[in-house]
């Protein structure tokens, strides 16, 4: 199946803005896998991280919709493994808070059954709300 | 020696025996944790994006707080700043890293915190007690232990804060050995084990927790296979997700055979000879003693 893609102004646009939020320069990345290789959830992504690095590349903004940038937890995994040095975390990280910024959260925490919150530890609290809501 | 330490919020509540089992072992081996006071929460995970100066403020306030000791003569460690959750030696340390290195942003922060009577200007250096014990010299700790921890098989867990990213990371982002080295110096084996730095799931515990129950099989199945007796870490919510998830593992799986989790600074304490009494197991949901009693203390 071919699939046409389009860069256009408004893509550019978008991949800018993932640039600048994150500090890194997303043309570095080869596609070469090894993030999804190391990535402890890539089982429960919706697209691996190579593709999520790749869709920036090309600035689709539809990344924006996948599972995957509310999976990653930040391990860093792929981030210490990175032969061209690029943060990925960084990455998913900007598009995180390009959602969040627009407040459409992940997280709400008054969704959370009384007693779950309560055996709840403060640490994986205030981390999951930094992390998952704006 | 006297060392301004950061608490942060697990070692005041749910990990308390983290807390009690380091300050004890550090008195007995002469390192004495001066809270740091007024600290504040240091935000639990570090800001990423280029342009969030806002969330550096709370780690760099704790900060100030270290320099204010040290003006006081209160400490006496040249700007060391101890930290045992890796959570926040992790956040602390990467606030601490972009303040150094961008001399902007440092200003932008301290004109947020006219308040303060202190500027800060990036001369803490933020430390995780392994470091400090290192420092000391593990053959030194070694001299010191009166109940020795031999037969005792333990599986090292890292997990993600207290190695990665390198800039920040204790020891090699790869392989680490501080832990193992620290585990020899009491007597112990160390396990050689795969998933030593593999991620327990951290906070999606709040809202995907078949994510984390799933790692967390994984990751105590692996210790297990390798024949560990338990496992050590030293974060709280590694701790949380690898110790209270086994109650769901062992629903879902009843051949899951539970293993005890607890922090290194229990285990230092405990060869060091201190009363295991007064530091307490209370916070770790699979009981670590009958196994110590067993193997170490009934000796």
């Amino acid at each position: 199946m071919t699939k046409k893609i389009v860069l256009n102004e408004k893509t550019l646009a978008f991949q800018k803005k993932v640039e600048e939020l994150s500090g890194e320069n997303t043309a570095m990345c080869d596609q070469c896998g090894t993030c999804s290789g190391g990535c402890p959830f890539v089982e429960e992504m919706d697209i691996t991280p190579a593709q999520l690095m790749r869709k920036v590349m090309l600035g689709q903004e539809d990344v924006l919709e996948c599972d995957t940038l509310w999976i990653c937890a930040t391990c860093n995994t792929c981030t210490v493994r990175c032969p061209r040095k690029l943060d990925v975390s960084k990455i998913a990280e900007a598009l995180r808070q390009i959602k969040l910024r627009d407040e459409i959260n992940n997280l709400d925490i008054n969704d959370l059954p009384k007693n779950v919150l309560k055996e709840l530890p403060q640490i994986a609290l205030i981390a999951a709300l930094r992390k998952l809501s704006s | 020696m006297k060392i301004p330490y950061f608490p942060g919020c697990s070692l005041k509540t749910y990990a308390s025996s983290f807390e009690k089992s380091a300050i004890a072992s550090g008195a007995e081996l002469g390192i004495e944790f001066v809270e740091i006071p007024r600290w504040n929460c240091c935000g639990v995970v570090s800001s990423l994006t280029s342009d969030d100066l806002m969330h550096h403020l709370a780690p760099v306030r704790n900060m100030i707080r270290v320099l204010e000791m040290q003006n006081d003569k209160i400490v006496d460690t040249d700007n060391k700043m101890l930290t045992l959750c890796s959570m926040c030696m992790n956040t602390l340390k990467r606030s601490n890293l972009k303040m150094q290195e961008h001399a902007d942003e440092l200003e932008t922060i301290n004109d947020f915190m006219y308040k303060e009577d202190q500027k800060y200007d990036g001369s803490v250096q933020v430390m995780h007690y392994l470091e400090i014990l290192k420092e000391y010299g593990f053959a030194k700790i070694a001299e010191k232990v009166k109940v020795s921890l031999k037969g005792l098989k333990v599986a090292p867990y890292y997990g993600c804060m207290l190695i990665r990213p390198k800039e920040v990371g204790i020891d090699d982002a790869e392989e680490p050995t501080i832990f193992e080295d620290f585990l020899k110096a009491l007597g112990a084996e160390p396990v050689d084990w795969r998933s030593k730095k593999t991620c327990c799931g951290s906070y999606l515990t709040v809202n995907k927790e078949n994510i984390v129950v799933k790692l967390t099989g994984k990751i105590l199945e692996d210790a297990r296979r390798n024949g560990a007796d338990l496992i050590i870490t030293s974060c709280p919510l590694c701790a949380f997700n690898l110790d209270s998830r086994q109650e769901l593992l062992q629903i879902r799986n009843p051949n899951f055979e539970p293993i005890p989790v607890l922090y290194f600074s229990q285990l230092l304490a405990i060869a060091l000879g201190l009363d295991i009494n007064k530091f307490g197991f209370e916070n770790n949901k699979v009981d670590g003693m009958p196994l110590l009693k067993n193997k170490i203390l009934n000796k």
